[in-house]
Parts: structure tokens; sequence; C-alpha cells
């Protein structure tokens, strides 16, 4: 791959213009680097709002007993953490990368589609600020956990849950649109002699998350329509009393919600994929494997969702395909971490802060992933459902599986991003004190799950109070450090040594064939890609020091 | 003036105020619809609630008109090479697979009342025991019985499949056929025959649309056949209701592609914006198979 290091990047001859001035660059701009850009600071700003909330309830469960908040705004917080933690800061942070680097990686000028690249952007904070919103309205925000069953969201709910329901809507246009886009620029924007294998596996894995999100968002819209049916317009989807079932409920929004689960995952697969190599300096093992292990996960998420129900009254039969459904989920997932395994095995190895996060990814969503084994066990299950255990299951594959792929992939391509090299000593920092805080946060959860304490209640039993206050403190500390972080960004932005345009000498991908700061626009001209050897060829990685 | 296309290059449009138009656009109409249904249902006197939706609604037809009419603009202007407009079919064909994915969701509620919770219920199956919260309740499909008629009072009757249903379905398949005509006319350039196919085929979706008010109108005051009428009115008016929205949006999108063939636009060769408006008909068709088998027949 490094034959194609040349200067190909800006073969712009026309009178191409940098960003507009001012406030208009930002509302309407058609660049996907504005735009990634704009995506991964709204992300950032709500992971710090729905960061404060998980302070607030680690606060509350500091100690046993009522001390901070009353149960009905805890309630409120536990609900809008997750839907802020979920549709506010995970994906869009990925949807950003994509943004940046899925043009850079596959040697196209933009997205497919700019406007509705914008469109999508732009809904996303009407979107929270419709939902935020909701917080101070009469009878408070919503209350009724983030996975919001029926009819605790339509019998018993707020008044602001109509809002609720619209910002869904809103999101659920936005990431449809986003996703329509990255799957009409991976298919149709490739540079000549781009295979489809010799795409980075970061572009593969959001093709298959760009499917994902466009077949079941519209889901999740159809199953809020229901309830806003049920709670305006006296239909009776949700209620048995008109011959409907709550269960319903369930049903439809696992339907949308486990595929969810690999839309916040699989993008982190494909960056750490991209970073594992690149530190290793060997090429990523077994690429086509990686490819067919995704799709088979995308495959499996689609037919999984009732193990988030097995509690719930489902026939026997039930219990019996989705565990095994959901078992097997663990052969691909396995695929992936052997061959991420593999790619360090003998590797001339060294540990900058995207290595340490990737390979912290590695073995701490292998955690993660056992303990959704467990969970998937179903008689087991019935033990361990809606305890603390099953908050620290899918913490531990959305904090280090997901989070820690956002800040891989961010510390990897900042130097592209702003020219310059992060602080090295301060962004390790930055990973020790994320790795330990977290891990104190979450790890003591299984204890006290597994002893049976439930999840979304703000008081418990005085047994559970030294682990509870373990995990607050370190909750507290994985919070502030992520103040770290952003000093660490915007010291990035502003100064710092010049990167050079490939500064890991491992790396491979054509977003290193630009210079650094990747300049507004790139590949206007396409560059030809069909020298290079696709990766399952195993001769696409020589790489010269 | 962004790039002047030679060949090679993809055209990437400027800076545009539509999409932060239609953001605006689509949060105050969302804002204004919530509004009034929450004052409804509180049955406060006064609610802005219309009036915000009002205008929100007018943002979005405007925004509409511009943001296509830039479009139609730019297409016509030759900015859009082949590329383009393969961009453009990966865009469509998603997101009518994304509208497939919307109804499927509602075709999965119908499936799962029918072949299980009903049942259940009905205290046959698995999760017969269901019946101990309505002892006695027979389950029957249509239903024509709710558990519980105090809150959901049961429809007296049903829409047969065989009256208006199956003359909607002639209709219906009838217009795509039409379309289809039209298309080929257009291919052969027979500007004549693409005009007479494409009235046609909007004339024939508004037939299918009064006739589809027609039935809801015998169903609310005949048959007591309504939203809260139990679980069938839920499935029935809200698969029905969203495929009618969806044909409404179809003929009107057809008729601004007759408005366009009116001014000339469109070459045998170049006339995506016309084959989309036939990829969502031939769409909405579809669905009305599905809808005639599973709510009318089935």
């Amino acid at each position: 791959m490094s034959a194609v290091i040349d200067d190909h990047g800006h073969a712009g001859h026309d009178h191409h213009h940098g960003p507009a001035k001012g406030l208009s660059r930002w509302l309407l701009t058609t660049n996907h680097k504005d735009i990634g850009s704009m995506y991964l600071w709204f992300s950032f700003a709500a992971f710090l709002l729905g960061g404060s909330m998980a302070m607030v309830i680690r606060a509350e469960l500091f100690q046993p007993g009522l001390q901070i908040v009353q149960p009905e705004f805890f309630n409120q917080m536990t609900t809008m953490h997750g839907l802020i933690m979920v549709f506010g800061a995970v994906m869009p942070a990925f949807v950003g990368l994509a943004n940046w680097m899925i043009p850079l990686m596959i040697g196209a000028p933009d997205m497919a589609l700019p406007r509705v690249n914008n469109f999508s952007f732009w809904l996303l904070p009407a979107a929270f600020g419709l939902l935020v919103s909701t917080l101070f309205m009469e009878g408070g925000g919503p209350n009724f956990g983030w996975t919001f069953y029926a009819p605790l969201s339509t019998t018993y709910a707020p008044e602001s849950v109509t809002f609720f329901i619209f910002a869904i809507h809103l999101m659920g246009i936005s990431s449809i649109m986003g996703a329509i886009n990255v799957i009409a620029t991976i298919l149709n924007l490739r540079a000549p002699g781009m295979t489809l294998m010799k795409m980075p596996l970061f572009v593969w894995t959001w093709l298959i998350t760009a499917f994902l999100l466009i077949a079941v968002m519209p889901v999740l819209a159809g199953v809020v329509t229901m309830m806003l049916m049920d709670i305006h317009f006296g239909t009776s989807f949700f209620s048995a009393a008109g011959g409907g079932d709550p269960v319903l409920f369930q049903h439809v929004f696992w339907f949308f919600g486990h595929p969810e689960v690999y839309i916040m995952i699989l993008p982190a697969f494909g960056a750490v994929s991209s970073i594992i190599p690149a530190f290793s300096r060997k090429p990523l093992f077994g690429y086509t494997s990686m490819v067919y292990a995704t799709g088979a996960i995308a495959f499996l998420s689609f037919i999984v969702w009732s193990h988030h129900m097995f509690t719930v009254g489902i026939p026997l039969v039930g219990e019996l395909f989705f565990m095994y459904a959901t078992m097997l989920i663990a052969v691909p997932t396995g695929v992936k971490v052997f061959n991420w395994v593999s790619t360090m095995w003998r590797g001339s190895l060294s540990f900058e802060a995207p290595m340490l996060f990737a390979v912290a990814f590695v073995i701490l969503f292998t955690i993660g992933g056992f303990s959704g084994l467990m969970l998937a066990i179903a008689p087991a299950d019935f033990q361990y459902h809606d305890t603390y255990f099953v908050v620290a299951h899918f913490h531990y594959v959305l904090v280090p599986g997901a989070i820690f792929g956002i800040f891989a992939s961010a510390y990897y391509w900042l130097p592209k991003w702003t020219g310059h090299m992060y602080d090295e000593t301060l962004a390790k920092l930055h990973f020790w004190m994320s790795f330990v805080g977290m891990n104190l946060a979450f790890f003591p959860m299984h204890f006290v799950g597994l002893a049976g304490m439930p999840r979304r209640i703000p008081d418990y039993n005085m047994m559970f109070a030294n682990f509870n206050m373990v995990s607050s403190v370190g909750a507290f500390m994985f919070g502030a450090t992520q103040l770290l972080f952003l000093f660490i960004v915007i010291k990035c932005i502003r100064g710092g040594p010049a990167a050079p345009a490939k500064p890991w000498d491992g790396a491979e991908g054509l977003e290193w064939s630009v210079p650094s700061p990747a300049p507004y626009h790139t590949f206007q001209t396409p560059p030809d890609m069909s020298e290079v050897h696709e990766h399952r060829k195993g001769t696409g990685g020589e790489l010269t020091p | 003036m962004s790039q002047q296309t030679t060949h090679e290059q993809y055209y990437v449009p400027d800076q545009s105020k539509w999409p932060i138009i239609a953001t605006v656009a689509l949060l105050v109409t969302v804002y204004g619809l919530g509004t009034w249904f929450n004052d409804l249902k509180a049955d406060r006197a006064e609610s802005s609630g219309p009036l915000i939706f009002f205008v929100g609604a007018l943002l979005v037809a405007y925004m509409m008109f511009g943001w296509f009419g830039a479009v139609v603009k730019e297409s016509r202007a030759g900015l859009y090479s082949a590329q383009m407009d393969r961009s453009f079919r990966w865009g469509m064909s998603w997101f009518i697979f994304s509208e497939v994915m919307f109804f499927a969701a509602f075709f999965g509620a119908l499936f799962y009342i029918r072949y299980w919770a009903g049942p259940w219920l009905g205290g046959e199956g698995d999760k017969g025991i269901s019946n101990m919260l309505w002892p006695g309740f027979e389950y029957s499909w249509p239903l024509l019985n709710t558990p519980d008629p105090k809150l959901y009072p049961a429809p007296e009757g049903t829409i047969s499949a065989w009256g208006l249903p199956l003359i909607n379905t002639v209709l219906l398949v009838s217009s795509s056929f039409t379309l289809t005509w039209a298309h080929h006319a257009l291919r052969k350039n027979n500007r004549q025959q693409l005009k007479l196919g494409l009235a046609l085929t909007v004339l024939l979706g508004a037939a299918f649309l009064i006739l589809q008010i027609e039935e809801y109108v015998h169903a609310y005051t005949e048959l007591g056949l309504t939203l809260g009428s139990g679980i069938y009115g839920a499935t029935f008016f809200m698969l029905t209701g969203f495929h009618g929205a969806h044909v409404t949006m179809g003929a009107i999108i057809l008729t601004v592609m007759l408005v366009r063939i009116l001014r000339g636009h469109f070459s045998p060769e170049h006339h995506f914006g016309f084959e989309a408006a036939a990829w969502y008909w031939h769409f909405v068709d579809v669905v009305w198979i599905a809808l005639f088998v599973f709510v009318y027949v089935l």
C-alpha cells in the first residue's frame, strides 16, 4: 500500500476555495470534513451531558438511602443518561468518524449526497434540544428507562412523552439519511481499482452498520408511532384490554434494539482493525474472515432480540431458540478477537495512546462478551435479569468497547485532522485514568448484580454499600478524566509538533497519502488503486519503515 | 461556483441553505403537533399547537419546493454525471427499503397479535394463562369482541375484502400498468402517450383515495370500526392509513412529474426523477397487495 503514498491528494487544479467564513460555514456546509467535525463535537457535548447525569446517579448511589435526588428525578436521570449516550454520544461519534474518514479511505471527493449529509447532522441538535427540553416540562422528562417499555411509557407516562416520541422520530430520520449517504458513498464513490476486498475494515464495518441502521431505525419509528397512537388516539397496540399486548412493545422495540447494539460496536471493530496492525507493524491477520465475521454478526443480530425478554413470559421454544442463536454470536466475535490477538502475535509492538485504547478494547470488550454469554443462558438469566449484572455487562461492551474504540480512533486520526501531534504524555494519562476509573466503576457491579441488587432503583440494601461506594469513586474518576481529553484535543488543535502525512510508521491506507492536516478538498481526481493488491492475497502489507 | 465538471469529476454542491431550513421546518412542525396533541388530551381550551404546526408545515412545503427545485435546476444544467445518477439511484433504493421496514413493523405487530398474543388471551396455546386476566374472553379474528368493551368498544362488523377493497386493488394495479406504459413512452420519446399515461395514473390514484375515504366513513359511521375499537381497528387503520398517506404522497410526486413533463423536462436518456417517482409508486402498490391479502382477505 505504501506504493500509493504520493501527492495525488490535492490534484484539484480548478479554482478551489477553502472553507467559508463565520457561522455560515457550519450552518450551510456540504463538506464532509466540516460535517464530520461537527458530528464529533456534538457527540462529545452529548457525552459530557449524559456523563453528568451518570454523575448524579452515582452520587445518589454513593451511599444507601435517599440523599441527593428524589426517586422521580432519579428515574429521569437513568432514562436520559441512556438515551443521550446511545443516540447522542456513541452513534454520532461513529457517524462523525465515517464522515471524516470514509471519503479519505476510499479516495472519494466527498460523501455521495453532501446536502443530505448536512441535513442529517443538523437534525441532531434539533432532536436533542427537544429531548432535553422535556426535563423542564410540567410532569418532568421521560422517566421510564431508555427502553421505554409500555405501559410505563404510554398509560403512565408524563405528558412530555409526546415530545420524546417526536425527538426519536427526528433522530431516526437523521440516522436513516446518514446511513443512506454512507452506503451510497461506499458503493458508488470508491476510487478506480478500489475493490470491495481492498477497503479498510472501518469502511466494511460501516457499510454493514449502515445497512443495519436502515433496516431497524424505521422499526423504532414504528414502535414510537404505535405509542403515540395508543396515548392520543385510543388504539390498543400495547393494551390487553383491547386485544393488544404490552409484550408486543418489547418485541418491536428489541427488534430494533438488538441490531442497535451492533450499530454501536461494529464501527469500533473496524477502527481497531486498522489501529492494531499499525502499531504491531504487521498486516491485519485474517482480513477476509473479519469481513465475513462482521456480516455474520449483522445477520445474527436480527434473530436474537428476545434474549432481552427471557423473563417476560415467552414460550419455551422461544427461550431455547433465542438462547442458542445468541450463543452463536460468540463464534464470529471470537473470530475477531482471535484475529486481533494474532495480528499482535510476534509483531513489533509500540504502545502509543491509540494502541493502548485498542488493546484495552480487545481485553475489556471480551470481558463484556463473556458476561453476555452468561446472560444468554436463559435459565441463568432468570437470576440476572434486571440486576446490576446486566448494567455491568452492557457498560463493559459500551465503555471500553464503543467509547474506547472512539478514543482510539480520535488519537489515531487527530494528527490527520489537525496537522499536529497530540501530547502523548497527557494522552497516556487520559488512558490510564479512564482505564482504572472505568474498571473501578463497573467491575463491582458484577458482584452486586449477582447478589441481587436491582437496577434503576435509587436506594439499596446496606450489604451493597461498599461496592457501590467503590463504583461511585471509579465513576467520578472516569468522568473527571474526560475533561482532560477535552484539554488534550484543544491543545492539539491549537498547536503541537507538526504531523507528517503519515505519523504512524506502520499505518496503512489512502488517508495517509494526503497531507496533514487534510486539505479542505481531497481526491477531486480519484487515485488509481488498481495496482494495489487485495488484502486476501496476503500481499497488501509490505511496509517500508 | 463549485467545480466546472469535467466528466471524471463528481459534483459536490456549494453551501446550501435548504438543509438547515429543513431542520427548522421539521422541528417547528413536530413541536406544534406535540403541543396540539397534548392540549387535546388534557382538554385545554386554547392551544397554540395548530398554529405552530401550520407554520411548520408551510416551511416544510417551502423547503421541498426550494430544495427539489435546486436539484432539478442543477440536473437540467447538466451538472450530474452518470456517477451522480448512480448515487441518486442508491439513495432512492435504500430510502424505499427503509419504508419497507417501517411497514414491516406494523405487519409484524399484526402477525404477532393474530398468531400469538390473541390466541393466548383467549386461553389457547403456550401462554394461555393470560386468559385469567379476562376469564371467558374468546378470541376470534376479526376481533368482534374486546376483553374490556367499556374501554375499547368492539366493532359491529368489518370491511369485506370483496367490495371496495377489491375495486381498489384493481385501481392500484392498473395504475402501475399505466405508469409503466408512460415510462415506455418516455423512453421512446412519445410525449403525448407519456402525458396520457401519467395523467391516467394520477387519476387512478385519486380514485383509489376517494374510495378509501368512503370506506373509512362507512367503517366509522356504520360499523363502529374505529381506531379505538380494539386491536383489529388499530392494526386496520394504522396499516391502511399509512398506506393511504403514502398513496397521497406518491400521487403528489407523480403530479409534480406531470407538471415537469408539461414544461418539457426529461429526455429518453435522462429522467431519474421520473423513475424514482415510479419506483415509489410501484412500492406503494406492492404494499397494497400485502395489505389486501393480510388485512382484508385473511
